[in-house]
C-alpha cells in the first residue's frame, strides 16, 4: 500500500539526474527531500508525478505498477516553486479546475473550493484574477488547488523558495498547520527544499539527495546529529559545516598551528589525520582564542556571519548578535571541542558528539 | 534642454505623422472629386475647396459594360482566399508549433530546431524561386486559375509565419502550466485545448494578423497562378489603367483595398494591449 521505488535512474544527458534512488514512503507521513539546487529533487518529484519516465527502476503504489499509470490518472497534486496557476481563470475557477475535470457535482465543487480557499486564508478572493494577486497569494492559490483534490500523494517542490522572507515564515507556519490537521491518514506528503532549517522544522523523515543519489535517509534529528558523510554535513547545515584538515597528536587536535584538547568522544579515533567538522554556531569569539583574519562579514537578521581565514583554513562562524567588522580585522575565536565531528579521509563520519559513527 | 527636446520630439512626430497620413488624405479627397475638381489644382477641403461627388466610388461597382471597373468580385475573392488560407494556416501552424515546442523529435541529425527552421526557410528564399514549382504543381492537379489552388499556395506561404510566431509564443508559455493541467487530470489533448490554447490568444491574434496581411497584399503569386477565371484584388488594381479608369476611381479602389488591414490593425491593437499571460509565472 506504500509508495515504493526501487533503483530509479534517469540519465537524459551526460549526468545522472537520478542515480539508483530507492524509497519506501508510508501513508500518513511527511517526507522531506533535502538537497542543493540541481541535486535531482525536482526530477524525483516529477518522476513520482509521472511527468518523467525513469530509464530504469520500478515504482509501486497501492499494488499497481505506478510507472504504467499516466499522469492524469495518478491522483496526485503538485505545487511548484514558481507560482503556477491558470492565468485565464479566476481564483475560484483555478481551484475548481481539478474537480471539474473529475466531473464533480457543481454544489460539491463550490463547497470544497470554499473550504480549500479558507484553509489557505484566501476566502473572499474567489473572483479575483490571478494577475491581481501577490506572489504569496498566487502560491496559496496553487496550494489550495492541490489540497482541494484530496490527492493520495502531495508533492511540494520548494514551495517557499520564491517568496520573500516574511511571507516564507508565514506560509511555513500555515504548511505546518495544514500538515498537522488537514491531512488524511491516507496520503503521503513529499516536500523538497534546499533549506536545512525547513527540513528540521517540518521534522519528518529526511532524504538527503545529491547529484541524483540518496546519501542518507533518517529522521531530521538523526541527520542533524549524525550526518553520514561530509557531503551530508555540508548539505544539512546552513551555513555549511566548517571542514578542516586536522591531525591528532599527544591528545591534541592540531590544525593550522592551533592545538585544541582532544574531547572524549574523539579519544578512540585510530586515524592520525582526519577531517574535522564544526558548525558555525559552535565557534565563538573569545579574547583568549586563536587569531583569524576577517574576509567577509554578513549581517543576516539578528546574527552576524563572519568568514574567517588563517593560513589555508577558511571557516564561517555565526554570532548571535549584530556586530560590525571590517575586512582584514583580526579576531580571536575559540572552538567548542565537545561539538566537533570527525570524518575520516574518505569523508565518512568517524565520530560525532552524539555518539554516531559510520566507520 | 528638456523643453527643447520635447519641442523637437513633437516636431518630428508631427512631421512623420503628416508624411505617413498625407498620401491617404490625398487619395481620400481625390476619390470624392470629379473631373473638374481633379484638374482644378491642389484642393483638399471638401465643400470649401471642391464639391464632393460619389462618382469615383460608384464606378467601382458598375459592370465593365457600363464603364465601371467591377472590383466587387476580386474583392470577395481576395477576402475568401486570404481568410480561408489564414484560418487553415493558423490551425495547422498552431498544432505543429505546439508539438515542436513541447515534444522532442529526432530523425537522425534532424531535431526540433531543424524542423522549425525548415518551416521558416520557406520564407527565406525569394518568392520567384517558388513560382515555377507552384505553377507546375497546380497545373498537374488542375487547380491553376482557381480559388482552391490559390488557397493551397497561400497555406504553404502563410503556415511558416504561423509556425514561427506560435513556436516562439509557446516557448514562452511555461511548460509547468501544461504539466499542472496533466496533474489536475487532463489528458494531453485536454491540456492543450482547455489550458494552453485559452492562454495563447495574444499569440494567435498576432499570427492571424501577419497571415492576413501577407495573404492580402500578395500580388506575385496571385498574378502568376491566375489568368481569366479568377482574379484577386491586388492583380485587379494593378491592371487598372489611369488612361481608362479615372483618377478618382483609382483612389477609391486603393482605399478600399487597405480598409481590411486598417480594421485588422485596430482590432489587434485592442487585444494586444490587454496582455493576458502575465500571472502564469512570476
Amino acid at each position: 500500500m506504500n509508495l515504493v521505488a526501487e533503483n530509479l535512474s534517469y540519465k537524459p544527458d551526460e549526468q545522472f539526474h537520478l542515480n539508483e534512488v530507492s524509497f519506501d514512503f508510508k501513508k500518513g507521513n511527511i517526507y522531506t527531500i533535502l538537497g542543493r539546487t540541481l541535486s535531482g529533487k525536482t526530477t524525483l518529484l516529477k518522476t513520482i508525478a509521472g511527468l518523467l519516465t525513469p530509464d530504469t527502476g520500478a515504482m509501486q503504489f497501492e499494488d499497481k505498477d505506478f510507472l504504467k499509470v499516466p499522469v492524469w490518472e495518478r491522483n496526485i497534486a503538485m505545487v511548484y516553486q514558481q507560482f503556477i496557476n491558470y492565468p485565464h481563470l479566476n481564483v475560484f475557477e483555478n481551484v475548481a479546475f481539478p474537480l471539474k475535470q473529475r466531473k464533480v457535482d457543481d454544489q460539491v465543487i463550490a463547497d470544497e473550493v470554499t473550504k480549500s480557499l479558507k484553509s489557505v486564508g484566501l476566502e473572499g478572493y474567489e473572483n479575483r484574477k490571478i494577475q491581481e494577486l501577490s506572489g504569496g497569494q498566487q502560491q496559496r492559490v496553487s496550494l489550495a488547488r492541490s489540497l482541494v483534490k484530496n490527492a493520495k500523494i502531495l508533492l511540494l517542490d520548494e514551495p517557499l523558495v520564491n517568496l520573500d522572507y516574511k511571507l516564507r515564515e508565514q506560509l511555513r507556519e500555515e504548511f505546518k498547520n495544514i500538515f498537522s490537521q488537514g491531512l488524511s491518514e491516507d496520503s503521503i506528503v513529499i516536500f523538497s527544499t534546499t533549506d536545512p532549517r525547513e527540513a528540521m522544522e517540518i521534522n519528518g523523515e529526511v532524504i538527503v539527495l545529491d547529484e541524483g543519489k540518496v546519501l542518507q535517509v533518517g529522521q531530521a534529528k538523526e541527520i542533524f546529529e549524525n550526518p553520514k558523510t561530509l557531503k551530508v554535513a555540508e548539505i544539512s547545515n546552513d551555513p555549511p559545516m566548517n571542514i578542516l584538515k586536522a591531525i591528532i597528536q599527544e591528545n591534541k587536535i592540531i590544525f593550522e598551528e592551533i592545538k585544541v584538547n582532544l574531547p572524549s568522544h574523539l579519544s578512540s579515533l585510530k586515524e592520525k589525520s582526519f577531517n574535522l567538522g564544526i558548525r558555525a554556531s559552535d565557534i565563538e569569539l573569545s579574547d583568549s582564542g586563536f587569531e583569524f583574519e576577517v574576509e567577509l562579514a554578513e549581517i543576516s537578521g539578528s546574527e552576524t556571519l563572519l568568514h574567517l581565514k588563517r593560513g589555508n583554513a577558511r571557516i564561517i562562524i555565526s554570532i548571535e548578535e549584530v556586530l560590525n567588522f571590517n575586512i582584514h580585522d583580526r579576531v580571536k575565536i575559540n572552538f567548542n571541542a565537545n561539538k566537533v565531528y570527525a570524518f575520516n579521509e574518505d569523508g565518512v563520519l568517524a565520530s560525532s558528539p552524539f555518539g554516531g559513527s559510520y566507520v | 534642454m528638456g523643453k527643447l527636446y520635447k519641442i523637437l520630439k513633437y516636431f518630428f512626430i508631427t512631421f512623420w505623422a503628416v508624411f505617413v497620413v498625407a498620401p491617404f488624405l490625398w487619395a481620400l479627397t481625390t476619390s470624392f472629386k470629379d473631373f473638374n475638381s481633379v484638374n482644378g489644382g491642389a484642393t483638399y477641403i471638401p465643400w470649401v475647396d471642391f464639391e464632393p461627388k460619389l462618382e469615383g466610388w460608384r464606378v467601382l461597382i458598375k459592370s465593365p459594360a457600363n464603364g465601371g471597373v467591377d472590383i466587387i468580385e476580386p474583392y470577395f475573392n481576395s477576402l475568401f482566399v486570404t481568410c480561408t488560407a489564414s484560418l487553415i494556416s493558423i490551425i495547422l501552424g498552431t498544432l505543429s508549433a505546439y508539438a515542436l515546442s513541447r515534444f522532442t523529435f529526432k530523425a537522425g541529425f534532424v531535431k526540433n530546431n531543424d524542423i522549425t527552421f525548415f518551416f521558416i526557410s520557406q520564407r527565406i528564399m525569394p518568392p520567384i524561386v517558388l513560382s515555377i514549382p507552384f505553377f507546375l504543381f497546380l497545373g498537374a492537379i488542375n487547380l491553376l486559375d482557381s480559388l482552391i489552388g490559390l488557397i493551397v499556395v497561400y497555406i504553404v506561404l502563410l503556415m511558416p509565419i504561423a509556425v514561427w510566431i506560435m513556436v516562439d509564443f509557446f516557448n514562452k508559455v511555461p511548460r509547468e502550466i501544461d504539466e499542472t493541467a496533466l496533474i489536475d487530470g487532463c489528458n494531453p489533448y485536454q491540456a492543450f485545448f482547455k489550458v494552453v490554447l485559452p492562454n495563447s490568444i495574444p499569440g494567435l491574434i498576432v499570427a492571424g494578423m501577419f497571415c492576413i496581411i501577407f495573404g492580402w497584399i500578395d500580388f506575385f503569386f496571385a498574378f502568376i497562378l491566375t489568368f481569366t477565371e479568377v482574379q484577386l484584388l491586388p492583380v485587379k488594381i494593378v491592371a487598372l489603367n489611369s488612361s481608362i479608369t479615372p483618377w478618382w476611381s483609382l483612389s477609391a479602389s486603393a482605399l478600399i483595398s487597405v480598409a481590411p488591414l486598417i480594421i485588422v490593425a485596430f482590432v489587434v491593437e485592442r487585444y494586444l494591449s490587454k496582455g493576458n499571460l502575465s500571472g502564469a509565472i512570476k
